[in-house]
């Protein structure tokens, strides 16, 4: 088993340090700079020397090789640059915005689940019911909603019109802040669920094993319970854990929407103003991520389900 | 189910009337046409969808809208499918090195969101069309790929690919008129499917600001505006977002719809 983990860890190496390349070179290559946008901006930074002062400080008059070289040794040393915007370093103005993010995610996530789950669960059970149809047109629905306008919807209903929840924001340890954004960026992965759930019940509700079951008497709920249930759960962990790891690149429109302080808000920001290091750094930890909870998934998958060779 | 396939149709259907026949639809002119004494009006005659903040007709910006949520979603996707299919076929037809290498492109491409990612090369290439053209037509190729790659594999080895090759067909003319032909079918699955998702990523990053400029109107730009009215003009909200929302659900249908024509197996399966 460790050598298992140990493997599946190693195999992300290389897809990291694709990852690093090319994010390093859509930045370098192109021509353009944080400091032309600067004076694009009319801001008084015409002065040549500062220019140069500048491009010497953030290490930009040094050949593409050079700059890759420093960029990837600064990253073993988790050293990711300085914002050219704040100048502090690149890690502590990420730092704070991590668990906004993962919280967001998290919430989200339970959401879809607690909706999802059920609905494709009840959906199977009564194949072709209208209960079945208004749950697939829910799925189909969600898939297609802009999550930026449901969100801009229930800000409309529940915070200007009901006034029961804050309508943009962050507070730490405040569960009110978090719902609006959870839901509208639950509702896609809620209608993956939904999709994902049904469609491996009905697959589960044809297999030999439970003809036979019901064959020597097994009582239905039983059945549901001990015969269905545990075989879906497989498909269902695995479904939710892919998409908490994609959660946090979604996030992008809702962080930014509801004002929320997470990575994907950073992004946007940090994009407007050119502030390259940053954006490099968060597409990092974005794809990290996602890197991560995919490998944890695998492993978790392998320990779950014995019918995955380990070896 | 036959239904998905009609209803999908019918709903992309009206967006592209509407989208070619803007000028004629339209009542007013969608940027030209502002006039402050008439802002924020609700939904009534002659403003059907009510105003904005500057007084423009909401349902004249949508129908122009349509132009380019339309336009970014099919020339981004046909950019994607031709390079997923280039890629994949070759990929599979030749194996070997070039195999790997593309395996590991798209694993890359797989793990860096594309939302993300487009945001990054606009960052690049600052807002505009073109650059989304090209900021949303290079990032979204990977399951395409996948896809025509792995059928690719399985038609290599069958009689015709085989008979074409000994009958001296170069390698290029076996992977044109052998291969592509038979992988039509799911190609343009994913690729209809693939136009539903540009459309929602065009307005996303047109609402952040780094898509289509104001003052020309883009779905996604209009909800950037619509935000700051919501309390006094919901619906300079609501029927930009519902337009986005019925294309999107319109290019789904239709692809779902597609697959369980092609493919009776494939049934309600979607990644």
């Amino acid at each position: 088993m460790m050598g298992f983990v140990l493997r599946r860890v190693l195999q992300m190496i290389p897809t990291i340090l694709a990852v690093v390349l090319i994010i390093f070179f859509i930045f370098s290559v192109v021509p353009g700079s944080f400091l032309t946008s600067l004076m694009a901006e009319g801001r008084n930074m015409t002065n040549a020397d500062v220019l140069a002062q500048m491009n010497a400080q953030f290490g930009l008059d040094d050949p593409i090789p050079v700059r890759l070289w420093n960029y990837v040794s600064g990253l073993l040393q988790f050293d990711l640059g300085i914002s050219y915007r704040t100048r502090e370093p690149v890690t502590s103005v990420l730092g704070p915005r991590l668990w906004p993010s993962v919280q967001l995610a998290i919430a989200a996530m339970t959401f879809a689940a607690a909706v999802g789950i059920p609905l494709g669960f009840m959906a199977a059970l009564r194949p072709g019911s209208l209960f079945d149809s208004l749950t697939m047109v829910t799925a189909v629905s969600g898939l297609s909603v802009p999550e930026f306008w449901l969100g801009l919807l229930l800000m409309y209903v529940f915070a200007l019109q009901l006034g029961w929840l804050p309508s943009f924001g962050y507070q730490e340890n405040s569960l009110r802040h978090l719902v609006l954004p959870a839901i509208a960026l639950g509702v896609s992965p809620m209608a993956l669920l939904a999709r994902t759930t049904r469609a491996g019940v009905l697959d589960v509700m044809n297999a030999d094993f439970v003809r036979t079951a019901r064959a020597k008497g097994v009582s239905e709920p039983r059945l549901v319970r001990a015969h269905i249930t545990r075989n879906v759960l497989v498909l269902v962990l695995t479904t939710m854990g892919l998409q908490i790891g994609s959660l946090m690149g979604q996030a992008i429109v809702i962080e930014k929407l509801f004002s929320w302080p997470g990575i994907g808000s950073l992004l946007v920001d940090s994009v407007s103003v050119r502030d390259i290091p940053v954006v490099q750094g968060a597409v990092l930890v974005i794809v990290l991520w996602f890197l991560v909870i995919n490998m944890l998934v695998d492993i978790a998958y392998a320990l779950i389900d014995p019918r995955i060779k380990v070896a | 189910m036959r239904f998905n396939f009609v209803f999908g149709l019918f709903l992309v259907s009206v967006v592209v009337l509407a989208a070619l026949l803007a000028g004629l639809l339209a009542p007013f002119h969608p940027i030209m046409d502002a006039d402050l004494m008439s802002s924020e009006l609700p939904p009534g005659a002659p403003h059907w969808m009510g105003t904005d903040a500057q007084g423009r007709d909401v349902l004249s910006r949508i129908l122009y809208g349509a132009r380019v949520s339309l336009m970014v979603g099919v020339v981004s996707q046909i950019i994607n499918s031709t390079i997923g299919a280039a890629l994949g076929i070759s990929a599979g037809y030749f194996g070997g090195v070039w195999d790997d290498f593309v395996n590991g492109l798209t694993n890359v491409m797989l793990a860096i969101p594309s939302l993300v990612f487009a945001l990054a090369i606009m960052a690049v290439l600052g807002p505009g069309l073109p650059s989304l053209l090209i900021a949303l037509g290079l990032t979204n190729w990977s399951w395409t790929c996948r896809i025509a790659r792995g059928s690719t594999l399985s038609l290599k080895s069958q009689s015709f690919v085989l008979a074409a090759k000994a009958a001296g067909f170069s390698d290029w003319n076996i992977m044109r008129t052998q291969i592509l032909p038979n992988i039509v079918g799911p190609l343009l699955v994913i690729g209809t499917l693939g136009i539903g998702s540009a459309v929602l990523a065009e307005a996303a990053l047109s609402f952040l600001g780094i898509g289509i400029r104001p003052p020309t109107p883009s779905w996604g730009n209009m909800l950037t505006d619509a935000r700051e009215l919501l309390r006094t003009a919901p619906w300079a909200a609501i029927f930009p977002g519902l337009a986005i929302f019925v294309t999107v659900l319109g290019f789904n249908l239709l692809g779902d719809g597609l697959r369980d024509m092609l493919d009776p197996h494939m049934r309600t399966r979607r990644e």
